[in-house]
C-alpha cells in the first residue's frame, strides 16, 4: 500500500488513534497514585496479612510452626474467658460510641447552628485537650474518680454521700467515661461537618410546610446529618474495642478488655498465633457490629420520614 | 379576583442596625391577585416576602393575612406556602415524598394523601415522576416539584422567591405562561419576587416597584410601564428617552410643560407628584417613536440624523441625534420596513404621539 493511499483512508469517526499503554491517561493515573498505593499496601495491608497468617500457625516457645491449623480459632472462640472478654469489649465499645455520639451531637449542632462567627474558635477549644498526651487525660480521670478524688470530695462536701465511695474507679463505668471523653472530638467533627452541609433553606421549607422545630429536626436535620452520625459511630466504635491503655489504667479487674488479652499473648504468654487469632476474631466481630449499627441507624432515619 | 384584601402590609420597617432593608412600606394585595414585588437586588423585596412568610419579623408595623394579624405567628402556622429561590427540594426524599411532606402532618387517609399528591403533580405536569429521586431532576423539574409541594397545601397565599431565575431563557418564558395559567385556574393569591421586569410585566395583575427599601409605585403592568411615577421606575422597566422639562402651566389633572425638543406639551399630571422648583422630566419609550418613510408625514414629528444602529433580529435599535435635544433619542423599530438597512449618518424623521409623552418626577 502506498503512502498516498494510506493517508487517503478516511479516519473512522469516534475511534481515537491507539496509543501505547505507557502514554495513556490510565498509566499516568496509576503512576500518580502509586506512591500512595504502595504506602497503603506496605503500612496498612501487609501487617494485616501478617497477622492473619500468624493466626493459622502455632508457636512452640520461640519457633513458629508454619503448618496451617484452625486450633487458635477453636481456642479463641470456645475458651469462655476470651468469649467473655470479647463480649465485654463489644458492650463497652457500643456503650462508649452511643454515649459519645449522643453527647457530641448537641455540641456539633450548637457550633453549626449557633456558632455564628466563632465556629472556628469553638472547634479550636474542643481540640485543645488533645494537645496533651492521651495517657495524661486518662490519668486525669483517675484524679477525678478516685477514692480521694474530685468527685468523691465534692459529693461528700455537698453532703450527698457520707464517706468517699469506691464505686467510681476501677470498673466498667470508669472505662466508659474515660473513653467517651477521649473520643469526643472525633465524634463532634464528622457530625459538625455533616450539619454544616445541611442547606438551611431546607429547614425553612420544612417550617413553611407546617413542621415545628422538633419535627423539622426529626424529619430533615437528623436524616441529613445521618452520614456524620454513622461516621462518628464507626470512628469511635472500631478503635475503642481494641483499646487497652484505658482499661489498664481505670478499669481494674472488672474493666479488662479483649485487647489486654491480646497484648498478653504477644507479650508474657508468648503465643503470637493465639494473639493473632484473637485479633482477627475481634476485627470480624467489630465489623459485624458496625454493619448492624449502620443498618439500624439507616432504617431509623428512613422511618423518621 | 375580588376586592377583598388578602395581605395588608401596614407601615412595615425592617432595620438591621442602622440599615433599613425596608422603610415604612405599605401595600394591600387583593384576594386571588397575581402580585409582583419588582426591584433591583437589595431593594427589600425578598425581606418583605420573608416577613409575609414568617421567616423574618418587622421592626415596626404590622402584616395582616386574610384580616388576621401575623405578629407572633410562626411560619409553620401561617396560611402561606413558599417556592424558594433554591427550590429547597429535600434531597433525602423522592418527588412524591417531597410533595407530600406537608400533608403528613395533617394525618389524612393514605388514599386521600396520595390523591392530593397526584393531583398536585398533575397540575405541574409531573404526573408519573413521583418515584424519581430528588437528585435525578432537572432544574425545571425541581422548580415544578417545589411548586407542587406548596400548592398541595392549598395555601391562601403562595409566595414565590425568584422562582424562575435559575432556568434558561426559553424554559423561563414557558414557565411564565404556565405559572400565570396555573394561578388563574387555582385562584390562589400569588406574590412573586423578581428583578426581571419582563417577568413581572408578563405575569402580574399588579406590580410594586421597589427601590432602596421603599415602594416607589404600585400599579398594573401597563400603568407601571406607560405611566412611571419617576425616572428610576421608568428606567428600571426598560428603555426610556428622558427630556428635561419646565412646568409652564397646571390644570385639573394635567400639567403643561415646555421642552427644548418637543415644544409645549400637555401631559397627564403624574401621581405622587410634588412639583419642586417648577421642573419635571418628560419621557417617551423608544418604541413609541416611529420612523417616517419617504414622503410620509405626521402631525407631530422631529427630524435628525442616525448616529448609531444596533440589530436585534426582529427589531433594530437606532440612536438619533436631533438638533435642539440635549441627548440623542433611542428608537426601536420593527424590521418590517427595512429599519435595519438605514445607514448610520442618514437623515431621518420620527413621528410621535403626544399622548405617549409621560411627565414624571425627576
Amino acid at each position: 500500500m502506498t503512502a498516498a493511499a494510506d493517508s487517503a483512508r478516511p479516519v473512522e469517526p469516534g475511534v481515537l488513534p491507539r496509543r501505547s499503554f505507557l502514554q495513556g491517561e490510565q498509566a499516568q493515573g496509576l503512576a500518580l497514585i502509586s506512591p500512595t498505593f504502595l504506602y497503603a499496601l506496605i503500612l496498612l495491608l501487609l501487617p494485616i496479612l501478617v497477622v492473619i497468617a500468624h493466626s493459622f500457625w502455632t508457636q512452640d516457645y520461640l519457633t513458629i510452626d508454619r503448618t496451617l491449623t484452625l486450633e487458635n480459632y477453636r481456642e479463641a472462640l470456645t475458651e469462655p474467658m476470651y468469649r467473655d472478654l470479647l463480649m465485654r469489649s463489644m458492650a463497652i465499645s457500643f456503650a462508649v460510641s452511643v454515649a459519645t455520639v449522643l453527647l457530641a451531637y448537641p455540641v456539633a449542632y450548637f457550633i453549626s447552628f449557633h456558632g455564628g462567627r466563632h465556629k472556628n474558635l469553638w472547634l479550636f477549644i474542643i481540640m485543645v485537650p488533645f494537645w496533651t498526651s492521651y495517657l495524661l487525660r486518662v490519668m486525669a480521670w483517675k484524679v477525678i474518680l478516685g477514692y480521694q478524688g474530685v468527685l468523691n470530695t465534692g459529693l461528700v462536701g455537698v453532703g450527698i454521700i457520707d464517706e468517699p465511695s469506691n464505686a467510681f474507679l476501677y470498673n466498667t463505668t470508669a472505662v466508659v467515661i474515660a473513653l467517651t471523653h477521649a473520643w469526643a472530638a472525633f465524634a463532634i467533627l464528622p457530625i459538625y461537618v455533616a450539619l454544616e452541609k445541611v442547606d438551611r433553606s431546607l429547614l425553612e421549607a420544612a417550617r413553611d410546610l407546617g413542621d415545628g422545630p422538633v419535627r423539622t429536626f426529626l424529619r430533615v436535620t437528623l436524616p441529613l446529618s445521618m452520614p456524620g452520625v454513622i461516621a462518628a459511630l464507626l470512628i469511635v466504635m472500631i478503635p475503642t474495642v481494641g483499646d487497652y491503655v484505658t482499661p489498664r489504667l481505670v478499669g481494674g479487674t472488672e474493666g479488662v478488655m479483649i485487647a489486654n488479652a491480646i497484648q498478653a499473648q504477644f507479650g508474657r504468654a508468648a503465643n503470637w498465633p493465639l494473639g493473632a487469632a484473637l485479633s482477627v476474631t475481634t476485627m470480624v466481630a467489630v465489623s459485624a457490629m458496625a454493619l448492624v449499627a449502620v443498618f439500624i441507624l439507616r432504617a431509623a432515619a428512613r422511618l423518621a420520614r | 379576583m375580588s376586592d377583598r384584601p388578602m395581605i395588608e402590609v401596614r407601615d412595615v420597617t425592617r432595620s438591621y442596625g442602622n440599615f433599613k432593608a425596608l422603610d415604612n412600606a405599605s401595600l394591600t394585595i387583593r384576594e386571588g391577585e397575581f402580585f409582583s414585588l419588582l426591584g433591583p437586588s437589595g431593594c427589600g423585596k425578598t425581606t418583605l416576602l420573608r416577613m409575609i412568610a414568617g421567616f423574618d419579623t418587622p421592626t415596626n408595623g404590622a402584616i395582616l393575612i386574610d384580616g388576621q394579624k401575623m405578629a407572633g405567628i410562626p411560619a409553620n402556622r401561617r396560611p402561606t406556602n413558599m417556592v424558594f429561590q433554591s427550590y429547597a427540594i429535600f434531597p433525602h426524599l423522592n418527588v412524591e415524598q417531597n410533595v407530600g411532606y406537608g400533608l403528613k402532618r395533617l394525618r389524612l387517609e393514605k388514599a386521600e394523601e396520595k390523591r392530593r399528591v397526584d393531583e398536585a403533580l398533575a397540575q405541574v405536569e409531573l404526573g408519573g415522576l413521583g418515584r424519581r429521586g430528588a437528585g435525578e431532576l432537572s432544574g425545571g423539574q425541581r422548580q415544578r416539584v417545589a411548586l407542587a409541594r406548596a400548592l398541595v397545601m392549598r395555601p391562601k397565599v403562595l409566595l414565590l422567591d425568584e422562582p424562575l431565575s435559575a432556568l434558561d431563557k426559553k424554559l423561563r418564558e414557558q414557565m411564565q405562561v404556565e405559572l400565570r395559567h396555573l394561578q388563574q385556574s387555582v385562584g390562589i393569591t400569588f406574590v412573586l419576587v423578581t428583578h426581571d421586569q419582563y417577568e413581572a410585566l408578563a405575569m402580574s395583575d399588579r406590580i410594586a416597584v421597589m427601590f432602596g427599601g421603599r415602594i416607589a409605585q404600585v400599579d398594573t403592568p401597563k400603568q407601571v410601564y406607560q405611566r412611571p411615577v419617576n425616572r428610576q421606575v421608568a428606567d428600571f422597566l426598560g428603555g426610556m428617552n428622558f427630556v428635561r422639562a419646565r412646568i409652564v402651566g397646571e390644570a385639573e389633572g394635567h400639567i403643561v410643560v415646555d421642552t427644548p425638543g418637543f415644544g409645549q406639551v400637555r401631559a397627564e399630571r403624574p401621581r405622587q407628584f410634588a412639583p419642586s422648583n417648577g421642573s419635571a422630566t418628560l419621557g417617551i419609550r423608544p418604541e413609541r417613536l416611529r420612523v417616517l418613510w419617504d414622503e410620509e408625514t405626521a402631525k407631530h414629528q422631529v427630524s435628525g440624523t442616525v448616529v448609531d444602529r444596533h440589530y436585534f433580529g426582529e427589531i433594530t435599535h437606532l440612536v438619533v441625534e436631533i438638533p435642539g435635544f440635549e441627548a440623542p433619542l433611542s428608537v426601536t423599530e420593527t424590521n418590517n420596513f427595512g429599519a435595519d438597512d438605514i445607514p448610520v449618518g442618514a437623515p431621518i424623521r420620527l413621528a410621535y404621539d403626544p399622548d405617549a409623552l409621560v411627565a414624571m418626577a425627576d
